[in-house]
C-alpha cells in the first residue's frame, strides 16, 4: 500500500503538489505529485499513462517494472518520483535495442509477456555491460526478474541470440 | 535440448511450424494492453474491503464515513447487490459481498469507487464493520469427519482387504497450498453502455462462464452485458473463478461511470483460489516382482470456504489416484473438505498434482523395498493398450508402430525406454559457486553436497471429464483482401478463446493457414459476440478451439470449391465437441470419465547441501508424449513453464495459513522460481498421435507440472536418504535429525 498512515482529516486536507520534471524515453514530462512517496511506477502508469513498465508486486521482488534511471536499472516501484527531478528514465519503449526485442520474439521468450518489458530492460543493461555473457552471468543478471510462464529456458536462448546479432552488427 | 527449432517466417506458418506470435511485437514494445493498463475518460477506481477474519458474523457495516470522503462516488455492500447474491463456477455458493457472515480471510465485504485508487483504499479503511469473531474450522480432516464436504468420491475395484502382497508400503503425504501467481494482477474495467447495459473488459480464462455468473447477480439479461477480453498476464487456473467482474460492474451501474479495478499483489493472493492442499494416506501392496497387487488411499483435499471447482478436482484426484499403473484391487476415498481456509480451485494440473506426488513416492518406496530400479518398477506396472484405469476406462492408446508384434503397446513404457539414450549429466569439474546449493550466498564450496537422481511420472486427463458437455465455437469468414493483403484471400477468425500466454492465437492462425492454404489470417477480438469457446484450462484449447477453427475452416474450404471469392465472402460457424464422457459412479467410481490421457516423465538431478538443507536442481530431463507437435517453440515453452511450476511446488512454493490467516501474501514471502532456481531443461518430445484428436494432438500444458515435483523430491531422497513425505521440501525437513 502506498498511502500514508493518516486519518480522515489529513486525507481531506488540501495537499500541496510538487512538480517533478524528468525525461521519459527521450520526452520531457512533468508530473504534479500530491502524494508523499509516490513511486515512479505509479507516476508513469497512473499519472502519465505510460504503461510500458508493469505493476506486479510493488515490492521490488518481480522486476516487471524495471526501467533505467540515468542508465542504471531500477525497480520503478521502489523509486520515489520526487527523486527523479531532472533525471532520465528509460522504459521498455526507449531502453531496448531492436535486436534484443527481436530475439525475444524469435526465440519464444514471450508467453503472457507481463514480465517481458522488465526483462528486456534488464537484458539491454546486461548486454551493454557484457556483450557476450555466459549462462551463469545471464542467470545472475536476470535473477531479479520473475517469469511465471517460460521456465526461463527460452529467455536465456534469446539473450544469446541478441548478443550474437549485436556482435554481428558491430563494425 | 532437442534439435534447435528455427522459427519460420510469418507467412509460412502453418501447423507444425513456429511462426512469430501475433501478439509478440506488441508485448516487446510495451504497447500490449493488459487489463491493468486500460484507462477510460472519466474513469473511477474501484477497491474491495475484505474480511480480516477467517470466520465472523457481521453485526453491522457503517459506510457513512467512507461515503463522506470527497472523491468517493459509491460504497456498496451486500444490500446493494442488484440480483442473485451468490455466484460460482459449478455451484453458486460464494456471496458477491458477504451478506451477514464471512467464511474466509479475504472475503469481500464492501466495494468502493473513488477518483483514485489511493482514495478508494483510504475510504475502505474508513468503513466500520462490526464483526463478531467466530472460531474458524481450519482442519480439513475435521471437516471430513463432520461430513462437511463439497464432494466425496470413492473408487472400488476388486477386494484390496483380502489381496495378498509380498511387500507393503504405507505412508502419509502432504502437499502444501500452491498459488498460481500469474504476474498480471486481477484487473478489469466496467463501462456503462447507453442502453443501461455494460461493456466489461476482463482478463479471464472463460468469457461465457463469466457472463453466466455475472448476469444473474446484476439482475441484467445476459444480452445487455458484453464481455471483451483484455490482455491476460498469465492465468494457470487463477482466472477461472470471478474476481473483479461483478464488483466493478456493480460500481459502474451505480455511478454511471467507467470503473477500473486492479488488485495489488497482496490482494491478488487473497482474491483468487489456490491449488488444494492435500493430506493423503497411501498403502501399496506389491508382489515379490514389484507388480502392484492393491492400492488403498485416503485423499483429503482442502476446498476452503466455497465450492469453486473442488467437485471436479476431487473427481480427478480419485480417478487418477494410482497413476498410469495396473492395479487389480483398489480402494480410494477422496474428499473435498469445506473449511474456513482460503477457497481452492483450479491450478495447472487440477487434482492430478497432489496424488501424483503421493503415488510416485509410493512407487519409489516399493522399488526401494524390493531393490528395484525406479524406472524398472514403473515399466513392470505400466498400463498398456487394452488395460483399464481404476475407473474401468480402457486405455485406447494406439501403437505408433502398428507392425510391431508381441506385447500390447504401452505409452508409458515407450516414454521410459527413451531415457536409455538420455544419460544423467556428469558432475562438472570446477563448478562455479552459483551452480552449488546456496548459490551466491557462498554457503559451501562443495563440502556436504550430495548428488541425487529421481524420476516422476504424471498422468493427466485432457479436456473436461465426467460427462461435462465440453464444446468450443469458431466463426471463420474468408474474403478477398484489399491492397494491404496484396489482393489475396484473408480469413477472419472469431472465437472467445482466451490467450493466456500459451500461444493459442498463434495456433488459430496456423490452423487457418493450413486448412485454407492462405497466408493472411486476421483474428477478431475475443468477446461474447462469438459462441463459447470453453475455458483455457485442462490443456484443452488446442484440442477444442483448435478443433473448432479447423472444422470451420474445412467448411469454408468446401464452400469455396464452388464459389468465387470475388462474388462475396464465405463464412462458416462450427461447434466442436470431443467424444462424450460419463460420470463416475458415486459408489464404485467406475465410468469412462476422461476424454484423453497424457503422460509425462521427468528425471531430476539435484545437489543437496545436507548440512544446511539447501537444494539446487541441476538438471531436469523431460520425456513427454504430445501426440503431434503443432508449434515446436510454443510446445517447448509449455513444457518448460509447466516443469518450473512443478519445481516450485517441490522446493519452495506454499501459501502458509495459520488458523485461516494467510501469512505470506507477497512475492517477498511466497517464493516462485527465479532464473537461478531453474536448471537447464532437456526435452525429448514424443509424437504418438491420437487418432481421435484434431491433427492427432495431445494436450501438453499440464502433464509436466505433475511429474517434475515427484522427480525432484525423489532426487532429494536419493541424495539424503530421508523419506520426505511433504512438499514443498524445506531446509528444515533436510536438516532436522531423526533418532536413529
Amino acid at each position: 500500500m502506498t498511502q500514508p498512515a493518516t486519518g480522515p482529516a489529513a486525507a481531506t486536507a488540501a495537499v500541496t503538489a510538487i512538480r517533478v520534471t524528468m525525461r521519459v524515453d527521450g520526452a520531457e514530462v512533468a508530473a504534479d505529485v500530491d502524494r508523499p512517496g509516490e513511486s515512479l511506477l505509479s507516476t508513469l502508469r497512473d499519472r502519465l499513462g505510460l504503461t510500458g513498465a508493469k505493476n506486479a508486486c510493488e515490492q521490488g521482488e518481480c522486476g516487471s517494472c524495471t526501467v533505467l534511471l540515468d542508465g542504471d536499472p531500477v525497480c520503478a516501484c521502489l523509486v520515489a518520483t520526487a527523486q527523479c527531478e531532472g533525471r532520465e528514465v528509460q522504459t521498455v519503449v526507449g531502453a531496448v535495442p531492436r535486436p534484443v526485442r527481436d530475439a525475444f520474439v524469435q526465440r519464444g521468450a514471450v508467453q503472457c509477456g507481463f514480465c517481458t518489458p522488465g526483462l528486456l530492460v534488464a537484458v539491454a543493461d546486461l548486454l551493454r555491460r557484457e556483450p557476450d555473457p555466459a549462462d551463469a552471468r545471464i542467470r545472475e543478471a536476470l535473477a531479479g526478474n520473475l517469469c511465471r510462464c517460460t521456465g526461463y529456458e527460452k529467455i536465456i536462448d534469446a539473450v544469446h541470440t541478441a548478443a550474437a546479432t549485436m556482435a554481428g552488427d558491430r563494425p | 535440448m532437442p534439435e534447435p527449432t528455427t522459427p519460420t517466417p510469418w507467412a509460412a506458418g502453418g501447423v507444425g511450424h513456429s511462426p512469430i506470435r501475433p501478439d509478440a511485437e506488441a508485448k516487446v514494445n510495451g504497447a500490449f494492453d493488459y487489463a491493468s493498463d486500460l484507462a477510460f475518460d472519466g474513469m473511477l477506481w474501484g477497491h474491495t474491503l475484505r474480511s480480516p477474519h477467517p470466520r465472523a458474523r457481521i453485526r453491522s457495516v457503517d459506510t457513512g464515513p467512507a461515503l463522506a470522503l470527497p472523491g468517493v462516488a459509491a460504497v456498496l455492500t451486500a444490500a446493494d447487490v442488484p440480483g442473485k447474491l451468490h455466484y460460482g463456477l459449478i455451484e453458486a455458493d460464494q456471496p458477491v459481498l458477504a451478506p451477514g457472515e464471512v467464511n474466509y480471510q479475504g472475503e469481500a465485504v464492501a466495494i468502493i469507487a473513488a477518483d483514485t485508487l489511493d482514495l478508494a483504499r483510504r475510504a475502505a479503511a474508513l468503513i466500520d464493520v462490526d464483526y463478531e469473531i467466530l472460531e474458524p474450522r481450519c482442519d480439513a480432516g475435521e471437516a471430513v469427519a463432520a461430513g462437511d464436504c463439497f464432494r466425496y468420491q470413492p473408487v472400488r475395484v476388486g477386494d484390496p482387504d483380502t489381496a495378498r502382497a509380498a511387500v507393503v508400503v504405507a505412508r502419509e503425504y502432504e502437499v502444501g497450498m500452491q498459488d498460481q501467481a500469474p504476474l498480471g494482477p486481477e484487473s478489469g474495467v466496467a463501462v456503462p453502455a447507453p442502453d443501461g447495459g455494460l461493456v466489461l473488459h476482463v482478463a479471464t480464462q472463460w468469457l461465457h462462464s463469466d457472463l453466466d455468473q455475472i448476469a444473474p447477480c446484476l439482475g441484467l439479461e445476459p444480452g445487455r452485458i458484453h464481455l471483451t477480453m483484455a490482455g491476460i498476464g498469465g492465468a494457470f487456473g487463477a482466472r477461472e473463478d470471478l474476481s473483479v467482474q461483478i464488483h466493478m460492474a456493480m460500481l459502474a451501474l451505480r455511478t454511471g461511470r467507467p470503473v477500473k479495478m486492479m488488485y495489488d499483489r497482496a490482494e491478488s493472493f487473497l482474491g483468487h483460489v489456490h491449488r488444494h492442499p492435500a493430506r493423503m494416506r497411501y498403502e501399496h501392496g506389491a508382489d515379490a516382482d514389484g507388480r502392484l497387487v492393491y492400492v488403498k488411499a485416503h485423499i483429503v483435499l482442502d476446498g476452503g470456504a466455497y465450492a469453486s471447482t473442488t467437485e471436479a478436482v476431487v473427481g480427478n484426484a480419485a480417478s487418477l489416484a494410482v497413476g498410469p499403473y495396473n492395479v487389480e484391487h483398489v480402494s480410494i476415498d477422496a474428499w473435498g473438505a469445506r473449511t474456513n481456509n482460503p477457497p481452492c480451485g483450479a491450478m495447472r494440473g487440477f487434482g492430478g498434482v497432489q496424488t501424483c506426488f503421493a503415488y510416485e513416492s509410493q512407487m519409489d518406496a516399493l522399488a526401494d523395498a524390493l531393490g528395484l530400479d525406479p524406472l524398472e518398477i514403473r515399466r513392470r506396472n505400466a498400463l498398456a493398450q487394452g488395460d483399464q484405469l481404476i475407473t474401468g476406462q480402457v486405455v485406447d492408446a494406439v501403437d505408433p508402430d502398428k507392425a510391431a508384434a508381441g506385447a500390447p503397446f504401452s505409452p508409458l513404457r515407450d516414454l521410459i525406454d527413451r531415457f536409455a539414450d538420455l544419460p544423467v549429466p556428469p558432475v562438472p569439474a570446477g563448478r562455479d559457486i552459483v551452480d552449488l546449493p546456496g548459490g551466491t550466498g557462498n554457503t559451501t564450496h562443495g563440502e556436504g553436497v550430495r548428488r541425487g537422481v529421481g524420476y516422476g511420472v504424471g498422468l493427466k486427463n485432457i479436456c473436461y471429464s465426467e460427462g461435462f458437455d465440453d464444446y468450443s465455437t469458431a466463426r471463420v469468414r474468408l474474403e478477398l483482401g484489399g491492397p494491404e493483403h496484396d489482393g489475396e484471400p484473408v480469413a477472419y477468425v472469431h472465437t472467445a478463446a482466451a490467450e493466456v500466454g500459451q500461444g493459442h492465437w498463434n495456433l488459430q492462425q496456423q490452423i487457418a493457414r493450413t486448412e485454407l492454404g492462405i497466408r493472411h489470417v486476421v483474428l477478431l477480438p475475443n468477446d461474447t459476440k462469438a459462441g463459447s469457446a470453453g475455458s483455457s484450462s485442462a490443456s484443452r484449447q488446442s484440442y477444442m478451439t483448435g478443433g473448432a477453427v479447423k472444422a470451420a475452416c474445412e467448411a469454408v474450404r468446401e464452400l469455396w470449391h464452388d464459389r468465387d471469392l470475388a462474388d462475396g465472402p464465405i463464412e462458416a460457424v462450427r461447434v466442436f465437441r470431443h467424444r462424450a464422457t460419463k460420470p463416475m459412479d458415486p459408489v464404485t467410481g467406475q465410468g469412462e470419465s476422461h476424454v484423453q490421457l497424457a503422460l509425462c516423465v521427468h528425471r531430476a538431478t539435484v545437489d543437496v547441501d545436507v548440512e544446511l538443507g539447501l537444494v539446487k536442481v541441476v538438471d531436469l530431463t523431460c520425456v513427454q508424449d504430445v501426440g503431434t507437435i503443432l508449434n515446436p517453440v510454443a510446445l517447448e515453452g509449455q513444457i518448460h513453464g509447466g516443469t518450473a511450476q512443478g519445481l516450485g511446488l517441490a522446493v519452495m512454493e506454499e501459501i502458509i495459513t495459520r488458523d485461516g490467516h494467510v501469512a505470506n501474501a507477497s512475492f517477498t514471502d511466497y517464493l516462485i522460481p527465479t532464473i537461478l532456481d531453474m536448471p537447464p531443461m532437456r526435452l525429448r518430445i514424443v509424437e504418438n498421435a491420437d487418432p481421435d484428436a484434431p491433427y492427432g494432438l495431445r494436450g501438453a500444458g499440464e502433464p509436466p507440472t505433475l511429474s517434475s515435483t515427484p522427480a525432484i523430491v525423489a532426487a532429494i531422497r536419493d541424495a539424503t536418504g530421508l523419506p520426505l513425505t511433504r512438499v514443498p521440501v524445506q531446509p528444515e525437513h533436510l536438516t532436522v535429525r531423526r533418532p536413529s
